[in-house]
């Protein structure tokens, strides 16, 4: 690293270095605790047959607990997390996660609740998956709510399924889903995995979607269009009641993917403008933990009609106010996954709902989109805006301005490591070469986007007068790039014993 | 703010949302709580779901010893507030984790590759059909009735709309799948046989057979894994092609059903047709060990409607759980593990066997679970067993209508021999 200045947010500070679980250890150290046996010891070869029967799992290491403390606590500090700053990434919503939702899902009544407790015993439980059902219904503006699904993606395909069944049930499944070319990948992939045929809508140069070309598009053989809205330019769909219309008018339906709805809500309301099924992700919007890759949850929301397809079971109130599974549900697309859903998460976007109320709510959108519309305004002149369409909770830039000196987006990505920050999300949407996508999300304070803004200035500025310095970062963080084509051409998914 | 953005109010924000599409109201959601509120609320409600009862359910959800330290540590905010490692340079931590838990997979099922996890096992059991289904290009799958009903339920749905045909293969006295039915059913057209060891009844299946017949005919060794602990101690299934399952207990808690976390495996040769990410060791450019995700061009934002799956996540934290969890207990704990589920079950259908005058049903040999058939109406005990605080097991009928009046019971190391005694007491 030559002509790097430090930056007032970072300094180098030590980090532990740390092998695989694999290479430490000693034979006959041990971290477990068992109560001793306490009925007769009969040999296990006398009740399973020997043969049956494995040798210890080879490999298995053996640790005390205090090295399996250490271990993982070294692992933790090599990892960027929204604790430590600014995640800017765009369509992901990485917003603080309020310490109490962790709290209260710990609570035992609901940590240690078994799925096939008689209902009398769970009314706890189903008392908060029928309240989150029905606040998700209202800030949606829709009907009716499965709390199913996993995640984001699997809250689509449950989507898509109800809209084949829909269709089905009305004599024909039809043949094709329309997605504009901005989509997220889950969104085709989750429409192929329907049995349904894809086709790309284009999007008009304000980058949404393009209602005269929809309408040419638009066939008896078109089962529903996905949209996602605000888009991932972060642009307001504003033809979107029009859309809609096309749409019912040829008896088509409407799917949208709430990945961005941390931009409207107590603003406006999708069930409002016309959408009939909608997924959520609980770990964007309403603040359940990204968890470094999962668990998510992808509740589903939709209007009347689709009412009975939704995963079985329903969760029901009985008269006397006790609350009870439905599983006579024949017109149902079946189970998404077993039991119900990623409860753990239900209780965490509850609490969150409920800290807010709807005040707070609307201001969590408010001051979600002013934080990006700040951010736009700040940068807007050293980043090229491929789109100048109003934005709300997220703003595309792209490396059009960068490139003519050799910089593209991963490396104003890997440079912003250097000054503190994780990068934005890079190289999507498809339709914007280069993109830059930022969203900071409403927890962030003025003086932390200020410290954001000057870095990507800075970076700006190094991309003109050192872009050596910008392509080969990050220098400061604890591995450089790496050689990730290498990597997959020789893939090593486990440890072996050398 | 306002000022630097140039406009004049929080309004001029949202002139791209048209006028007639504004909400004009408030949200009709609860008023805001405080903490101290939200507190209240929330211990209320889990007061609500009972924790005092000596509970002898399983069925795909088992309650396992859970050592502290895997709270303690995947409560680092390091962990659970990062996003997916796609930034390997400030990722290692999760990116060698789930590394990690890549092998320790292996290292259970015998098998070459496993991935980063899923999002449970029943979703998982829907991937690997799904992944058979494309490796094989057939669309017939044989599955024995004994796999968990709503892992079969989750199947029919993924499969519904790509053409699958899902035949089920009764099971025998012995409670293992009907090997003469395998044999049958069997023929050029179909995928994969799948099987779940130790089944929905509890009894442990050997595949050796069931794999070798299905290579035979060309198709896939699927084979199913609901009670993790079980690989502790038992052989990984013989012959299978994908070994699929749920980790929920290697300390993942109950959570009323989730999140709970997948895993599969594989061999090396169908690497390419996996669902799910994938973390590889590879190296940055001055030659340091690094991980870094990999393989990513079968995933939906490199390949959209011809990737091998939609799934966009793992279960990253749950995952993590996992890992602490077989480095906390190593080969000799999961062993003892193992080894009490196996003694305290069998000490309980000893003593039912012995004490009472219903029948345990199956002969085959048995891990955590066991059925049985109730001589007499139940619901007169019913009332007993919830006065004494036990939850006596699952009623199956719902799911199996020829078993009859069957609880499926589940005995794990948890439960203490008084308890386990006035189950039997109850019964008698």
């Amino acid at each position: 690293m030559t002509n790097d200045t430090p930056h007032p947010r970072t300094s180098l500070h030590f980090q532990i270095n740390e092998p695989l679980l694999f290479e430490e250890g000693s034979p006959g150290r041990c971290a477990f605790d068992l109560p001793a046996l306490d009925v007769p010891e009969m040999a296990i070869s006398d009740i399973v047959p020997p043969d049956l029967l494995r040798n210890d799992v080879a490999g298995m290491p053996e640790l005390s607990e205090v090295d399996v403390v250490r271990h993982f606590t070294r692992l933790s500090t090599w990892n960027y997390h929204i604790d430590l700053g600014l995640y800017p990434l765009g369509s992901c919503t990485m917003k603080y996660n309020p310490r109490i939702n962790e709290r209260v899902a710990r609570m035992d009544g609901f940590a240690s609740a078994h799925p096939y407790m008689p209902t009398e015993l769970i009314q706890g439980a189903l008392e908060i998956q029928k309240m989150l059902e029905t606040c998700l219904a209202e800030i949606t503006g829709l009907d009716a709510v499965t709390l199913q699904p996993a995640a984001g993606a699997h809250g689509e395909l449950t989507g898509i399924l109800m809209i084949r069944a829909y269709h089905e049930s009305r004599g024909r499944p039809r043949r094709i889903v329309l997605i504009p070319d901005s989509a997220h990948g889950t969104n085709p992939a989750s429409v192929s995995i329907s049995g349904y045929e894809v086709q790309n809508i284009p999007s008009t140069s304000r980058g949404t979607v393009d209602v005269d070309r929809l309408r040419e598009r638009v066939t008896d053989d078109v089962a529903a269009i996905m949209v996602t809205n605000p888009n991932t330019l972060g642009i307001f769909e504003n033809e979107i009641a029009e859309v809609c219309e096309i749409m019912h008018s040829r008896g088509a339906l409407v799917y949208m993917d709430g990945a961005n709805l941390n931009a409207m809500m107590g603003l406006t309301r999708p069930g409002d403008f016309g959408i009939d099924v909608l997924h959520m992700n609980l770990h964007k919007t309403f603040t359940t933990p990204h968890g470094g890759g999962g668990p998510g949850s992808g509740p589903v929301a939709v209007r009347q009609i689709l009412e009975p397809f939704l995963p079985y079971p329903a969760l029901t109130m009985k008269s006397g106010g006790s609350y009870a599974f439905d599983y006579d549900r024949p017109q149902s697309i079946g189970k998404m996954k077993a039991f119900s859903g990623q409860f753990g998460m239900h209780v965490r976007a509850l609490c969150y709902i409920l800290a807010n109320g709807p005040e707070g709510l609307k201001e969590v959108s408010e001051i979600a989109v002013l934080n990006a519309n700040y951010i736009r305004a700040k940068l807007k002149d050293a980043y090229f805006l491929p789109y100048d369409a109003p934005t709300l909770h997220e703003v595309v830039f792209s490396d059009k301005l960068q490139t003519h000196f050799g910089v593209h987006v991963g490396d104003i990505g890997k440079r912003l490591m250097d000054y503190g920050f994780h990068p934005p999300t890079v190289s999507f949407p498809l339709i914007v070469p280069g993109a830059i996508m930022i969203e900071p999300t409403e927890t962030e304070s003025r003086q932390e986007l200020d410290a954001f803004i000057e870095a990507m200035l800075a970076i700006a500025k190094e991309a003109e007068t050192n872009p050596e310095l910008v392509k080969t970062a990050p220098h400061k963080t604890r591995i450089n790039r790496v050689n990730e084509a290498a990597a997959a051409r020789k893939p090593i998914l486990r440890w072996t014993q050398r | 703010m306002l000022e630097a953005i140039g406009v004049g109010s929080m309004e001029e924000l949202f002139a791209g949302i048209p006028e007639n599409m504004r909400l004009r109201r408030l949200l009709d959601l609860p008023h805001a709580l405080t903490e101290p509120e939200l507190i209240r609320f929330f211990r209320t409600a889990s007061a609500r779901n009972a924790t005092d009862y000596a509970s002898f359910l399983g069925a795909g959800v088992y309650r396992h010893h859970v050592p502290i330290v895997i709270d303690a540590l995947i409560s680092r905010s390091e962990f659970y507030t990062a996003y997916t490692p796609y930034q390997a340079e400030i990722a290692q931590g999760t990116l060698q984790a789930i590394f990690e838990f890549q092998t320790y997979i292996t290292q259970l099922t015998g098998l070459d590759v496993a991935n980063a996890s899923l999002y449970d096992g029943s979703t998982g059991l829907g991937e690997a059909i799904l992944m058979a289904h494309r490796i094989t290009t057939r669309n017939k799958f044989l599955i024995a009735k004994s796999v968990h009903p709503e892992y079969r339920a989750v199947v029919a749905t993924y499969a519904r709309n790509l053409g699958i045909e899902v035949q089920l293969i009764d099971y025998t006295e012995s409670g293992r799948v009907d090997f003469a039915a395998v044999e049958k059913a069997i023929n050029s057209t179909v995928a994969a046989v799948v099987i779940q060891s130790p089944n929905f009844f509890g009894t442990i299946e050997e595949n050796a057979e069931i794999s070798a017949l299905a290579h035979k005919h060309g198709a896939l060794s699927i084979v199913n894994i609901c009670e993790a602990i079980s690989l502790g101690i038992l052989k990984p299934p013989e012959g299978a092609d994908i070994v699929v399952g749920e980790g929920q207990s290697f300390g993942v808690p109950m959570s009323f059903g989730g999140p709970h976390v997948g895993f599969l495996a594989t061999r090396e040769q169908y690497l390419r047709q996996m669902p799910g990410r994938l973390v590889g060791m590879g190296e940055d450019q001055h030659g340091r060990r690094a991980f870094v995700l990999t393989l990513s061009t079968r995933e939906q934002h490199i390949r959209r409607e011809k990737a091998t799956s939609n799934i966009c996540t793992n279960q990253s934290l749950c995952a993590l759980m996992c890992t602490i969890y077989l480095a906390t207990m190593g080969p000799t704990g999961l062993r003892e593990t193992a080894e009490q589920n196996i003694r305290k079950t069998h000490y309980v259908v000893q003593q039912i066997r012995a004490r009472t005058r219903h029948s345990i049903l199956f002969s085959g040999p048995r891990f955590n679970e066991f059925v049985v058939q109730m001589k007499d109406d139940f619901a007169s005990r019913s009332s007993r067993f919830q006065r004494n605080r036990i939850i006596p097991g699952l009623h199956i009928a719902r799911f199996y209508p020829e078993l009859g009046n069957s609880l499926l019971v589940c005995v794990t190391e948890t439960m203490q021999r008084d308890q386990l005694d006035a189950f039997v007491k109850g019964l008698e």
